[in-house]
């Protein structure tokens, strides 16, 4: 086409014209994206750089490493142990039915973690390393480890869990620790990071929970770089954590081996508590469990066979368990008289066997009645009625004040789980509880530690260690926190007429030494070693005046629901007092038969600080103990881990 | 007047047009190249092999076609633009039928060797049929209503297709390369000014189609039209590579973070960081200094072609050069305006950095007809 070159150059110019302008617009265009790039890359550049940061900088916490906790000797009694596991990691393995086949072969594994870490490792994302087994041998681990190759994205991995070498023992004391669930989440006021890692371990019962704060420990924390997908590139850096806080207990691991082997088929509880110091140096409570059941998770089988025990393993009973005290509480009534002078020390009570009261009788154990009685006969021979004489003319306010000062009725702060404060009866208490008006009457059941009173083993052995010395002994459990040893604080002397006290000493050691105690059989015989105490037979049930005259049907003729509580406390040596127990055996029957051997066993245990020699015993018993305490399934003592005192 | 030029007042043959190429271009087109190269060294770990090792071979082929058409006569090209046209339109017809879908729309069809984007020809084909008709029509006749409504025609056809593929981002630049080259050939402003109006209007209209049985565009398009509006609607959702690219941008700062040390690239928060995001590594690793001098290497692309263009009297070189300086310009302009959050996510490649093997092969035969047209210019002014 053929056109004027006149044209051609006018369109040329149109062309030219328009060309210029279209680069005006774009070099326009072209500042704007500068100046868009200068506004983001100079201006606004520190808060571009501080979002980078955000994304590619992760926190992880590191889990500090659980206190561990000794007994007084320094031997361990919650550790942490190296755990052994097998890791996955998903995106590593080519067939992953195939390498768990292989697996299968290596290590015996539980299908139903199986199966639950399986699920887990298909939820999350496939880098993160899934926990397939727990708690392996070192041989299966090794095992996992040769075979490597064959195993692609499998490792074996190493982690530290709790571990209780000292087992059922503990149980109650120290309690367990376990995975933080959703309920620890609501009931915990705790901003801890910690506990938001998933299977963070925290204590459960006993000192475990109770010192938790102490014995976690501080998180440190690292710094990650992470991808998009949240891999971990690299470590940017790292605190280390605070490990926790070692605790030092006041319980002798031997001594506690020795009460729970001693206890072992009985439901029962005792105290052993250092008469000087306060420490509580046994607290057994029979039959126990395996807190390292908890730790892993326990089944519902094993937790329904430990809930359904009538025995009720998971009670703890020595501080948790409450009992009317029987005769035990004896003492009490007897100081309670003497104090308030209502009583002269050797003033007389005829005793016909009851006693006839606002129109109802109450009885005596012994049916025949014990005569004419004075307190020390009244003592060691357990008279009843004596002791209804006495605790009516003291009137119930007096005799819950002194029950106060020894200890009863009062909770002791001690970082076990579920302490608890029992019941010292008074007109205010019965008008606060139970809105009710005192009757005369229940004074009298009172008195012999029957009706509303209730007390724990812990508190019987306090009251005890409070009689034998005549000082507020007060219990403690922790020995020293982090290698520092607690202060001892020395126990103030009671408000009570020493004379007093000295009668009822003497009265108890008759209890135990004279002709006709009532623990005569259980009398220690090596010098210096002897012992003074007092049973106790607590009944749980009314018996009838149809029974009664049946004749009082014989406790080993009952179901054991029904049977008598056996309860003894006492304390050794007598001139010189050093440790005082208190045992209950839970419908055992009487205390001089079900309670008082088991405690001067334990008893002796502690004076001896091992298995008491034969000698100790009364010559005619000797056989028969020999035999028992060689058929005791006693650890031998356990040397000290290490010195837990730190400088 | 080019520097290369040395008295010679005819169009030169044979070897000789070597020396009367737009070297320039070419050297600037190398330049980004080579911006290219090391960012998909980069952006690959430091492994050369995987991207940008293919990306120089296909950039060396398309030195050598670029030359190729280069030496070939400019009427040569006039004279094919209409089959050109025809045979991006068939191709596009074809992946209508037969494409491959990718990354959720149909769009290249698989010639063993590499995947060719009919899309991508057509835009070429498209300036080069309107260049065509504009030397072929007169003067007088560009701004009458029919004159213009032919190449509306031209350029609503192929858009169609596109848009049906679909594929908003080539689309957009279908239509805006195209007006831009009607523009050039001195159509009214007035149509100029009645098309921004009626695309207004258009805007409205496909806003107001929304959740109704004529929508016009596909919900994922709206939804990249919601969270360019507010990334921060949805930022681990679709929002997620607006706001993810402007972090990388932004805390470039003035120098950058170092060769491989960009956080948000190394570390995949930036996503298909080797194509349409990789001038967001550029921006994050050599800082503004990196960004603005390639910004500015574009521009004299841009100002090169202008030049080439305003100096040939060839109405048909004249506007191919423009058309084909503002293609390039039309794809660096809406990568950058994405990636720095002035415009939605449309899935546009930075114009020889970003890896691709049809655009980049294009591009360059685009180039090539530009120094067609400059070799062959007409320089009877």
């Amino acid at each position: 086409m053929k056109r004027s070159s006149k044209e051609n150059e006018e369109s040329a110019g149109l062309v030219t014209r328009r060309g210029l302008v279209l680069a005006g617009l774009q070099l326009g265009f072209m500042s704007i994206l500068g100046l868009r790039m200068r506004q983001m890359q100079v201006e606004e550049a520190d808060n571009y750089r501080l979002l980078a940061e955000e994304n590619r900088v992760n926190m992880r916490l590191i889990p500090p490493s659980r206190g561990i906790i000794y007994d007084r000797n320094g031997v361990s009694i919650a550790t942490n142990t190296q755990n052994y596991r097998i890791v996955i990691v998903r995106e590593d393995v080519p067939d992953v039915d195939e390498t768990i086949a292989k697996l299968r072969q290596l290590v015996l594994l539980d299908e139903d973690e199986l199966e639950k870490s399986l699920r887990e490792m298909y939820r999350r994302s496939p880098f993160v390393p899934v926990t397939l087994a727990d708690r392996l041998t070192w041989e299966d681990v090794a095992e996992v480890a040769v075979n490597a190759p064959a195993l692609p994205g499998v490792t074996p991995d190493v982690g530290l869990s709790r571990e209780y070498p000292l087992g059922a023992d503990f149980a109650h004391i120290v309690g367990y620790v376990g995975p933080v669930s959703d309920y620890d989440l609501s009931k915990l006021t705790d901003p801890d990071p910690l506990l938001q890692i998933p299977k963070f371990q925290i204590g459960k019962i006993g000192v475990e929970t109770k010192l938790e704060t102490q014995l976690r420990g501080q998180a440190g924390t690292k710094r990650i770089e992470v991808n998009a997908a949240g891999r971990v590139m690299r470590e940017l850096g790292r605190e280390e954590y605070t490990p926790g806080t070692d605790l030092q207990l006041t319980i002798d691991h031997g001594l506690q081996n020795f009460a729970q082997a001693r206890l072992a088929n009985e439901s029962a509880g005792a105290v052993v508590i250092d008469i000087e110091t306060g420490d509580l140096v046994a607290m057994a409570s029979s039959p126990s469990f395996d807190p390292e059941l908890f730790v892993r998770g326990i089944s519902t089988t094993n937790y329904r066979s430990l809930t359904e025990n009538k025995y009720r393993p998971l009670f703890n009973k020595a501080v948790q368990g409450l009992y009317p005290p029987g005769s035990t509480f004896k003492m009490m009534t007897g100081l309670a008289a003497l104090r308030h002078n209502v009583i002269g020390p050797k003033e007389t009570v005829w005793c016909p066997g009851h006693m006839a009261f606002g129109g109802r009788r109450f009885h005596c154990w012994k049916r025949g009645g014990h005569g004419w009685v004075d307190l020390d006969t009244a003592i060691t021979q357990s008279c009843d009625v004596y002791f209804y004489e006495a605790a009516q003319r003291t009137g119930i306010d007096n005799l819950a004040a002194l029950c106060h000062e020894f200890g009863l009725g009062e909770r002791f702060d001690l970082p076990v789980s579920a302490v608890r404060e029992g019941i010292v009866p008074s007109t205010k208490w019965k008008a606060q509880v139970r809105g009710e008006q005192w009757f005369p009457g229940e004074t009298l059941n009172t008195a012999i530690g029957q009706g509303d009173v209730l007390t724990s083993p812990l508190q019987l052995a306090v009251m005890t260690a409070r009689i034998a010395s005549g000082k507020a002994v007060v219990p403690r459990l922790v020995k020293s926190i982090n290698g520092v040893e607690q202060s001892l604080e020395q126990a103030d002397p009671m408000q009570i007429n020493s004379s007093h006290l000295r009668m009822i000493q003497q009265a108890m050691y008759n209890v135990s030494n004279g002709r006709r105690g009532t623990a005569r059989r259980s009398r220690i015989v090596a010098e210096g070693m002897e012992m003074a105490g007092k049973t106790g037979t607590s009944q749980v049930r009314n018996i009838t005046a149809a029974e009664r005259a049946r004749g009082v049907v014989r406790n080993d003729q009952l179901p054991w629901e029904r049977r008598d509580h056996g309860l003894f406390v006492g304390y050794a040596p007598f001139d010189k007092p050093k440790y005082a127990i208190s045992l209950i055996v839970e419908h055992g029957g009487g205390g001089s038969s079900a309670a008082a051997p088991p405690a001067r066993d334990i008893l002796l245990y502690a004076l001896y600080g091992d298995v008491p020699p034969i000698e100790a015993y009364p010559s005619d018993q000797r056989e028969r103990i020999k035999t028992m305490l060689a058929e005791l399934p006693v650890r031998p003592r356990q040397q000290p881990a290490k010195t837990p005192s730190r400088a | 007047m080019s520097y290369l030029e040395y008295k010679v007042q005819t169009i030169p043959t044979g070897a000789r047009k070597i020396l009367h190429a737009n070297w320039a271009v070419a050297l600037l087109l190398t330049a980004v190249a080579c911006v290219g190269f090391l960012m998909l060294t980069s952006v690959a770990g430091g492994d050369a092999s995987r991207w940008a090792e293919p990306q120089m071979k296909r950039f060396a082929l398309g030195l050598v076609v670029m030359m190729a058409v280069g030496m070939v006569p400019i009427w040569f090209w006039r004279n094919m633009a209409g089959i050109a046209y025809l045979g991006a339109f068939g191709l596009l017809l074809l992946v209508e039928f037969f494409g491959t879908v990718g990354m959720g729309a149909q769009r290249w069809i698989d010639l063993g060797f590499m995947r060719l984007q009919p899309s991508e020809v057509m835009k070429i084909a498209l300036v080069m049929i309107l260049a065509a008709y504009y030397d072929w029509l007169p003067m007088a006749k560009v701004s009458r209503p029919f004159w213009v409504l032919m190449p509306v025609g031209l350029i609503l056809l192929p858009t169609a297709l596109v848009l049906k593929q679909p594929d908003l981002g080539t689309a957009i630049l279908l239509v805006a390369g195209g007006g831009i080259v009607m523009f050039c050939a001195g159509v009214s402003w007035w149509y100029f000014i009645a098309v921004v109006a009626a695309g207004v209007g258009l805007v409205a209209a496909i806003f107001s189609s929304r959740g109704t049985d004529w929508q016009l565009l596909k919900d994922y398009q709206f939804r990249r039209i919601d969270t360019f509006l507010d990334p921060s609607t949805d930022p681990l959702g679709a929002g997620y590579h607006i706001t993810q690219s402007k972090i990388a941008l932004g805390s470039g700062g003035w120098t950058g973070k170092g060769f491989m040390q960009g956080t948000q690239s190394r570390l995949n928060f930036l996503p298909e960081k080797h194509t349409d995001f990789i001038f967001t590594t550029l921006a994050e690793e050599f800082g503004f200094i990196g960004g603005f001098s390639l910004l500015i290497l574009y521009g004299l692309i841009i100002l090169f072609c202008v030049a080439s263009a305003v100096q040939n009297s060839d109405r048909f070189g004249a506007l191919l050069t423009l058309g084909v300086a503002a293609t390039l310009f039309l794809f660096f302009a809406v990568n950058m305006s994405m990636v720095m959050g002035l415009a939605p996510v449309v899935g546009v490649p930075l114009p020889l950095v970003s890896f691709g093997g049809s655009a980049m092969l294009v591009l360059m035969g685009a180039f090539g007809l530009v120094q067609s047209a400059h070799i062959h210019r007409s320089r009877s002014r």
